[in-house]
């Protein structure tokens, strides 16, 4: 987005939503919303003819484990007739639902289901809360921090028993990260 | 004996193994007769946890699990993660390197709708389609062979430019091709444009209204069939699209037909834009050349320990990265490939996403096959265009 847009969107923004917090990145605009107001403050900024964010391009679910909250939605929000995009910001504790936001955009449904899966974080108003991308009955949320990367069980074929088994993973060497990896 | 004169709904099983899937996607249809009642498509069978796995690899080290996510379209995916990662760095990239990215992007463009056109004619009954469609195929893929050294997954793109220069004599097989390519396309259009099969099959199936498409989170040409004329390449140019000439095909009806007539014109533009850049792509350098962040020329660390020591700290620990976060978006063939970065500092990003075309794309077959025949499912789901590498990631 280029300077212009920017600022006119920031304007905008401070006039529409003076009590949301702000955030101005270089190229990018964050606005933070409480989760109780998060459905009504979407449909004013789709509805809004000024800012008409007709679309939701991406919701990403992160995992703080040292903040309070521990959770965190990202909603990356573009219109397309107005050429801006905004990026808001939900934050949610541990087990704690956030509203979902599939009246507002039909297309949330399986970015919703995809952050349950992969991070555990639930929604109010989802009609079909189920696993996307793992499998049906997969244990845990692999993006969290504290999920291992090579995993926790492991699937093989066993000859005696006839069928596949599940065990925990068993390396053959501890795990090392190469080199600090900062979380 | 009583009976029952009442037809229940059943359920069909299809995929993930079957032919017109395009991959493995399972799909769960509720018919009543013929007729689709609910479809529930199922994905993940190809979930490999690539974000899961981005943030314990540095930045170099991302790049080609970008492109395993599209395998039909391997550079647009490395596209949009060496932007982001520019962004985030906030590199320079040297004129020449633009228009050498944008050259791959757009042959990518080509790749993936010559796959889309010939399995889309597959799916529908023209065998034909599929052996010329791969045939110029084979022309792209000796073009990336010869600049990087593998047939599909390419690795070439880096943060900061491309790994090397195009070879010698490797601008005109470009050129050469892009000479050739237009009557080609013609042959396409020939076989099956005007077919009256063709035209049976696809037209007023699946349509998609343009406030339909938008709430649906539809990009690329499945939103442009649609005839909203929304393409990233002119919205927020990136590269060196912006010193380039070319239109944007816009649909009518937001049916198959339009999306098939949407992507037949994006191979002409492709082509355009191919030979723009040939024509004004002048010598330099091909990376950026400050050489903490990009790899340093080879000569120079035969002689200098300076050199040496970046090469080394590159390829082992990695670059540092400033903290942040940034989204950086490509219109890959299929759409809108967001790439989006939180950096906690260190060599490795804190947390991935990436941001899929074909997963919205898909989702939508929930919406669009209501109502329609059994036999449209496979022009359905030849007609958004899936690859299932990105959607399961």
């Amino acid at each position: 987005m280029t300077l212009e847009t920017l600022d006119k969107l920031e304007a905008l923004l401070a006039e529409r939503f003076p009590a949301l917090p702000r955030e101005r990145l270089a190229d990018a605009l964050i606005v933070r919303v409480e989760p109780a107001e998060l459905v009504a403050t979407m449909t004013r900024l789709r509805d809004d003819p000024e800012l008409d964010f007709k679309q939701m391009i991406d919701l990403a679910g992160v995992h703080y484990p040292d903040r309070e909250p521990t959770m965190e939605v990202v909603y990356q929000l573009l219109s397309v007739h107005k050429n801006h995009r905004l990026r808001v910001k939900c934050a949610i504790g541990e087990g704690v639902p956030l509203p979902s936001v599939i009246p507002v955009w039909s297309c949330a449904d399986w970015y919703e289901r995809e952050a349950y899966d992969l991070l555990g974080i639930l929604f109010t108003g989802h009609p079909d809360l189920r696993r996307i991308l793992n499998d049906y009955d997969f244990d845990g949320h692999p993006l969290r921090k504290d999920f291992p990367v090579f995993g926790r069980y492991e699937v093989r074929y066993d000859e005696k028993q006839g069928r596949i088994v599940r065990e925990p993973v068993e390396l053959e060497r501890a795990y090392r990260e190469p080199y600090r990896h900062t979380l | 004996m009583e009976t029952n004169t009442e037809f229940l709904n059943y359920t069909v099983n299809f995929g993930p193994q079957h032919p017109a899937a395009h991959g493995v996607l399972r799909l769960l249809l509720e018919l009543d007769g013929e007729v689709v009642e609910r479809a529930d498509p199922h994905i993940g069978f190809l979930h490999r946890g690539t974000e899961k796995l981005l943030e314990h690899k540095t930045y170099l080290q991302g790049l080609p699990y970008f492109d395993r996510l599209d395998y039909m379209s391997m550079m647009s995916e490395e596209h949009s993660w060496v932007l982001a990662v520019e962004k985030l760095f906030g590199m320079q990239v040297p004129l020449r390197a633009q228009y050498i990215r944008v050259i791959f992007a757009e042959l990518t463009r080509m790749l993936n709708h010559l796959l889309f056109l010939g399995a889309h004619g597959l799916d529908v009954g023209a065998m034909t389609m599929f052996i010329y469609s791969f045939r110029e195929r084979e022309r792209i893929m000796d073009i990336y062979e010869a600049v990087c050294g593998a047939r599909m997954h390419a690795a070439y793109f880096r943060p900061g430019g491309v790994a090397k220069d195009l070879p010698d004599g490797l601008a005109e097989k470009i050129r050469d091709f892009a000479n050739d390519f237009p009557a080609k396309i013609d042959e396409y259009e020939i076989l099956l444009t005007g077919n009256r099969i063709w035209k049976q099959r696809l037209v007023d199936i699946g349509v998609v209204s343009a406030a339909e498409a938008l709430d649906l989170g539809y990009v690329g040409p499945m939103l442009r069939g649609s005839g909203i004329a929304w393409d990233l390449r002119k919205a927020e140019p990136y590269d060196a699209y912006d010193r380039l000439d070319f239109d944007i095909p816009i649909g009518k009806n937001g049916d198959s037909y339009d999306r098939y007539l949407v992507r037949v014109e994006e191979l002409r533009q492709s082509n355009r834009i191919i030979l723009q850049c040939l024509d004004q792509m002048t010598p330099g350098p091909v990376k950026c050349e400050n050489f903490k962040t990009s790899v340093p020329y080879r000569k120079e660390m035969q002689q200098g320990m300076e050199s040496l020591i970046a090469h080394f700290k590159q390829f082992s620990e990695g670059y540092e990265a400033p903290v942040g976060e940034v989204y950086a978006a490509t219109e890959s063939p299929k759409g809108e490939l967001g790439v989006y970065i939180i950096s906690h500092g260190g060599t490795k990003p804190y947390r991935v996403k990436i941001r899929a075309a074909g997963f919205n794309h898909l989702q939508s077959l929930k919406t669009i096959l209501k109502g329609h025949m059994l036999a449209d499912v496979t022009t359905l789901v030849g007609s958004i265009d899936i690859v299932f590498g990105e959607i399961d990631r």
